[in-house]
């Protein structure tokens, strides 16, 4: 603690390049309040978040049963040879992420899209459907697994019976069944998602300046024309979130799949293979934390852009 | 979402300079054209946003013997919220709605002081490392929590405790072990966008405080903290509902059933009932109300929170 406190308050220079003369001269009291205001922070941020991030890298190496520290032993790259030659659950889950990642792209936020487009006109009832749409977003993933099995199930679900197959011997068991049930959890995460990118959109939407659009108008430019030339790309902020919200939640997509059948039998995703290699029987963490790994690596691709957007011009200015 | 206005502004003043553009909502669209087909595709849309929501009140509000007697695809019967009060009983709700009490209160609390106090060094006062820390921060909220799922699960586990502390002798099984890495994953987006928020508000505020000889702390607490009161608000309503919807850290730490909070709680739902699906519906019901208040009551908060933290980009 104190040592972090030390390093941040010397960090603390007067006026090193303040543009606007925030504040000329710190007192050592300041000084201190300041180190604390930082410092106590960034040692949660530290100890919490960033130095387990470079443990479960170190893990990565290693083979332990999470014993005894003693029983840690180094294992090379024998985790990760594992996982790509011999873990048969590693590349189905592998697939289901990029599935998971196009579907979100490619149907989700764009019916998300749609919705906010649609909606931004000035249509009657608007703030009712608007509330319709969101309130799956106020909802846990894991709720939403359970209330998507109850209209999923194979005997009692209300898709089967809207499909004729209720109680027959055709009734399809939505989560059960690994040959659809990634689709059905896709489909249960897209009626979250989507309600969050339209309310985001519908955000962005009203910020564009009108004037763009009146513009655009009386160039002749029509409706659809207007909105991919004109207003889409002046909302390139709420786009790039976009993009990362996308992208992020079909890495860290967990809790429904969690939900349904702890990520097995269909619905192998690369955090839920993490999991099952910390916890229970047989507890492997050299395996698991390799597979965290992956899962890291992976992710700094959108953190990184998203990063490069959102900081760029701090850094130039 | 009058309430936020100087943030978004400033935000978007980045991409586009200049005039506030807050509330220049739909007017001049065109010619009134006809919505009808819009309207038959929001419909559509709508109904198969609430059939899932609806079949799960309408199965949680029939008792069990009725819909074996009638079946689950039926009107017969009758409609009560007996199914609620067994579920809450029988499941333990109250307990783990508690739990969720006091897993969510303290977290919040922490992370609306720690990240203002963060956004306030980071935005207010110039010095080498502010944007470096802030980057640092609003990764780390990014990343996938499974990433650091097994390193903390182990410092916890070798973090010895009395016995009278921590009936695990350790952090595992305890409240704090959650509350704790709740407050430090959030930490960073609430930091984030508060220090977005800070940075829009005029210089001159904080300037004519230090020439009265305000010192830093007078400044955050007295002059910058109550402005910023709109965004407490948004983030702290935000908060409220990442923590209570998130499953994945009790489901981590805490190896006692009886405390876990309501969401993860969820995941024992079907164990607990089987498959007498009336219960499970009214359970998953229990456990949506709370968020679903929040929603009616403090929308916009809520909403402002979301748009708040996307704003910039």
């Amino acid at each position: 603690m104190s040592t972090s406190s030390d390093t941040t308050t010397a960090g603390v220079r007067g006026a090193k390049q303040a543009p606007a003369g925030r504040v000329r001269r710190l007192s050592g009291r300041d000084k201190w309040v300041l180190g604390f205001m930082v410092g106590v922070p960034t040692l949660i941020q530290l100890v919490l978040v960033w130095i387990p991030t470079l443990l479960s890298a170190a893990l990565s190496f290693t083979r332990w049963n999470g014993l005894s520290l003693t029983d840690i032993k180094s294992a090379g790259v024998a985790n990760y040879q594992f996982i790509v030659n011999d873990y048969p659950p590693f590349w189905p889950a592998v697939q289901h992420n990029v599935l998971w990642l196009v579907f979100l792209a490619l149907i989700a936020t764009p019916l998300g899209l749609l919705l906010a487009i649609l909606l931004d006109q000035n249509i009657r009832g608007t703030k009712v459907y608007q509330s319709i749409f969101f309130t799956p977003v106020m909802l846990s993933l894991a709720l939403i697994g359970v209330i998507w099995q109850l209209f999923y199930n194979r005997d009692s679900g209300l898709l089967n019976f809207l499909l004729g197959t209720g109680g027959t011997p055709q009734a399809v068991d939505w989560f059960g069944d690994s040959s659809v049930n990634i689709w059905a959890a896709l489909v249960a995460a897209t009626w979250r998602h989507a309600g969050y990118v339209m309310i985001l959109y519908l955000a962005g939407l009203k910020g564009v300046d009108p004037t763009l659009r009146e513009a655009a108008q009386i160039d002749g430019a029509n409706a659809v024309q207007t909105f991919f030339r004109v207003i889409f790309p002046a909302m390139r902020p709420v786009n790039v979130i976009i993009i990362v919200i996308t992208v992020i939640e079909s890495l860290r997509a967990f809790d429904i799949v969690y939900v349904i059948n702890r990520g097995t039998n269909g619905l192998e995703l690369i955090s839920a293979l993490v999991i099952q290699n910390l916890v229970g029987e047989g507890q492997v963490i050299g395996v698991g934390s390799a597979l965290a790994v992956i899962l890291l690596v992976i992710s700094l691709v959108p953190i990184t852009f998203y990063l490069s957007r959102a900081f760029g011009k701090d850094k130039e200015a | 979402m009058s309430i936020i206005k100087p943030a978004p502004a400033a935000a978007r003043g980045n991409d586009v300079a200049g005039a506030p553009r807050t509330g220049t909502g739909g007017k001049s669209r065109g010619p009134a054209r006809n919505h009808l087909g819009i309207h038959i595709f929001l419909i559509v849309m709508a109904a198969m946003w609430l059939v899932p929501l609806g079949w799960t009140v309408f199965t949680s509000l029939r008792p069990k013997a009725d819909t074996d007697k009638y079946g689950y695809f039926s009107l017969g019967g009758s409609f009560n919220f007996d199914n609620f009060v067994e579920a809450w009983t029988r499941g333990g709700f109250a307990q783990y709605a508690w739990n969720s009490v006091l897993i969510t209160v303290p977290s919040v609390i922490l992370i609306l002081f720690f990240a203002s106090m963060m956004a306030f060094a980071v935005s207010r006062v110039s010095w080498k490392f502010n944007v470096t820390l802030l980057i640092m921060f609003t990764a780390g909220n990014l990343l996938p929590p499974q990433v650091l799922a097994a390193p903390l699960f182990q410092m916890f586990k070798q973090f010895e405790l009395p016995y009278s502390v921590s009936d695990s002798g350790n952090l595992l099984n305890t409240y704090i072990s959650v509350i704790a890495v709740d407050t430090a994953f959030q930490i960073g987006f609430v930091t984030f966008v508060l220090s977005n928020y800070m940075k829009a508000l005029s210089p001159e505020l904080t300037e004519a405080a230090l020439v009265d000889g305000a010192g830093i702390w007078r400044q955050y607490w007295e002059i910058i903290l109550p402005l910023c009161r709109p965004a407490l608000a948004a983030m702290g309503t935000l908060e409220v509902i990442f923590i209570y919807n998130d499953f994945f850290w009790p489901l981590l730490f805490i190896q006692s059933g009886d405390r876990l909070p309501l969401t993860t709680a969820v995941n024992n739902l079907q164990g607990q009932f089987l498959s007498d699906y009336n219960l499970i519906a009214a359970g998953a019901m229990i456990t949506a109300i709370p968020a679903l208040i929040i929603y009616l009551l403090l929308q916009r908060h809520f909403v402002a929170g979301l748009t708040l933290g996307s704003s910039k980009g």
